[in-house]
């Protein structure tokens, strides 16, 4: 018979609806009222975006939101539980864009080029993220981060050489398989007075992978696999003493991040029906998926949530607000000057530099120590 | 004489450029608990690390039953059957306890009747159950770490200064531990600097000295024996007591 406080961990103590959310959640829930509202607000508000905005701007920043919600998650497998800091997964998040984008460019654009395009990224970046691991893991981290960001760098390079394929500088620019496309029409009769159009199908497309992503992540890191991960990410050494193999493990989670990252990169291109360096390749991602998990909570996979939807947000709207402020403050001294919308990036670095001071554990940190 | 279940011969090992051990001769018989004693800076923790592969044997021979485990790698030598408690209470502080003991049994589940039984040595840790391990205080970080290495059957366990900063009362509780696990069968090689509680459990001794093994007897003998407890280790069991 089990003990009675092994019974008190387990998930069907907590009620019929609760456990089945938390059995979603991989019995990792949010530990936390404010983060649960702050996730329930945001996914909510995800899933409504076409019901409740009009125009392009706030369905691209919802569909950019959850392909980064994916892409922080799976670089947040790397760094926040296993402790890897790598520099390449820009690179995956590329190949798969490159992917579904080359394959829907050369093979027409068919369902069967989008799988075949996603499937052939996928092995790739498998293949990729296996041979850097092996080759690459058992040096120091110092190293190992180095080496993923010279060949992230030779990756970029290779991308805009050969441009018969990739479409070099330029990108590539691709029609969407027909159901995709803004012409079709799902039903004839709107639904709660929006007409699902291909473009709705390519969001819900997006949000609906990008969640399912989010939960197989929370899933893996929540396994036993999960946890050699985190013991492993605390002392290597303690680890290998308890028969892990290190670089086994390092490796196999370097793979389960890297093909994440392609299918996030695959979204992005389907969503953008483009796919170029800048939009996937470029280092500046790199650094901003990077902020996203340290801002959000690293080793905790909700801080990619509420990181890439806060950042994306104020990707977005920032200079936006900056100009009606800018408006507002029209006469006063100085101050119309600091809020000027063009010094939108400098206030971007100034709100980072204070969260990261404020939330030294990230923002969903600091609120399940409050909880 | 049957063979025993470990054997270092003319072990040397090196830490970059200094020469810790300098021909390690001991050998580790079935069952019971062999304690290692010496000064500080003598090479216990040194030979319990050799042994478990996180600083290579530069030379010599580590046998483990009947098998050369002296190139292998830690975690093949994890899997061979030896589980190692090292002296800094090594558990791992984000996990919880059940994490902690769980991710010690690779092989599947951990029996419920095996967890009941460790945890019956030290039920201070059902408390804490779910709780983050950096949370326990020092002697529960040790049980756990105790508790952790014995969530499967192991062949040999070896455990480095289990008692070493912990109150007397946790002290009284660690020994009494062992004692419930050298009944249970367990092979013990146990490093300790405190006299009294090596006495308590020690069924053999080996006596470290400037990376060699400088005796090897049953403890008995060396408990009775207060000139040869002066010459090896500078002390005497009334002294320390």
């Amino acid at each position: 018979m089990k003990p009675a406080f092994l019974a008190s961990a387990q998930p069907e103590d907590t009620g019929p609806s609760n456990g089945l959310l938390l059995r979603l959640l991989s019995s990792d829930g949010p530990r936390s009222r404010a983060l649960a509202a702050l996730l329930v607000v945001i996914v909510l508000g995800l899933a409504a975006t076409p019901f409740l905005f009009g125009g392009s701007q706030p369905l691209g920043t919802a569909a950019k939101i959850c392909v980064f919600i994916a892409l922080a998650a799976s670089y947040d497998v790397l760094l926040g539980y296993t402790g890897i800091v790598s520099f390449a997964h820009t690179m995956f998040f590329g190949i798969g864009g490159y992917g579904v984008a080359i394959a829907l460019d050369r093979l027409g654009p068919t369902w069967t080029s989008v799988g075949l395009g996603l499937l052939g990224a996928l092995a790739l970046s498998a293949a990729l993220a296996a041979a850097i691991g092996l080759l690459s893991l058992r040096v120091r981290a110092i190293f190992f981060s180095m080496i993923t960001l010279a060949v992230a760098s030779a990756a970029a390079v290779l991308a805009s050489q050969m441009s018969t394929i990739t479409g070099g500088e330029d990108g590539l620019s691709f029609q969407l398989p027909h159901q995709l496309r803004p012409a079709f029409r799902l039903f004839a009769e709107p639904v709660l007075g929006l007409s699902i159009n291909g473009r709705v199908l390519a969001y819900f497309l997006v949000f609906f992978a990008a969640l399912a992503v989010f939960l197989v992540l929370l899933r893996i890191v929540n396994s036993p696999f999960g946890r050699v991960l985190q013991a492993i990410r605390e002392n290597e050494f303690r680890a290998e003493a308890l028969g892990y193999r290190v670089v086994a493990y390092r490796t196999a989670a370097s793979v389960i991040a890297a093909l994440a990252a392609t299918i996030a990169g695959g979204l992005l291109a389907l969503w953008l029906r483009y796919n170029g360096p800048d939009t996937t390749l470029s280092f500046s991602i790199m650094i901003d998926i990077l902020l996203m998990v340290v801002i959000g909570g690293m080793g905790t996979l909700y801080g990619a949530v509420i990181g890439a939807t806060l950042f994306v947000l104020a990707q977005s709207y920032l200079q936006v607000l900056m100009g009606w402020a800018n408006t507002a403050l029209t006469g006063v001294p100085v101050l119309p000057d600091l809020v000027h919308p063009d010094r939108w990036l400098l206030w971007l670095g100034a709100l980072f530099i204070i969260s990261v001071y404020a939330f030294p554990g990230g923002i969903v940190g600091h609120l399940r120590r409050r909880h | 004489m049957p063979e025993p279940l470990l054997q270092l011969e003319g072990v040397h090992t090196h830490i970059g450029p200094y020469h810790i051990l300098h021909g390690v001769d001991c050998a580790v018989p079935q069952g019971g608990l062999t304690v290692l004693l010496g000064r500080n800076g003598a090479g216990k923790t040194t030979t319990l690390r050799t042994i478990m592969g996180l600083w290579q044997a530069s030379s010599g021979r580590i046998r483990f039953g009947g098998a050369d485990i002296a190139r292998m790698a830690t975690p093949d030598i994890a899997r061979t059957g030896i589980a190692y408690v090292p002296e800094s209470m090594a558990i791992f502080t984000d996990l919880t306890v059940r994490e902690n003991i769980v991710l010690a049994a690779r092989s599947g589940p951990v029996d419920s009747a095996r967890l009941d039984w460790m945890l019956g040595l030290f039920p201070a840790l059902k408390k804490f159950w779910n709780l983050p391990a950096g949370y326990l205080s020092g002697g529960q970080k040790q049980m756990l770490a105790i508790t952790r290495a014995i969530a499967e059957p192991r062949r040999l366990l070896l455990v480095d200064e289990p008692t070493k900063g912990l109150a007397p009362v946790m002290i009284r509780s660690m020994i009494e531990a062992f004692r419930a696990l050298k009944q249970s069968g367990e092979t013990i090689l146990l490093v300790e600097q405190n006299f009294h509680a090596a006495s308590a459990l020690g069924d053999h001794v080996l006596v470290m000295d400037d990376g060699k093994i400088v005796h090897a007897g049953a403890m008995g003998a060396l408990v009775a024996d207060r000139s040869l407890q002066q010459r090896l280790l500078g002390l005497s069991l009334d002294a320390h007591q």
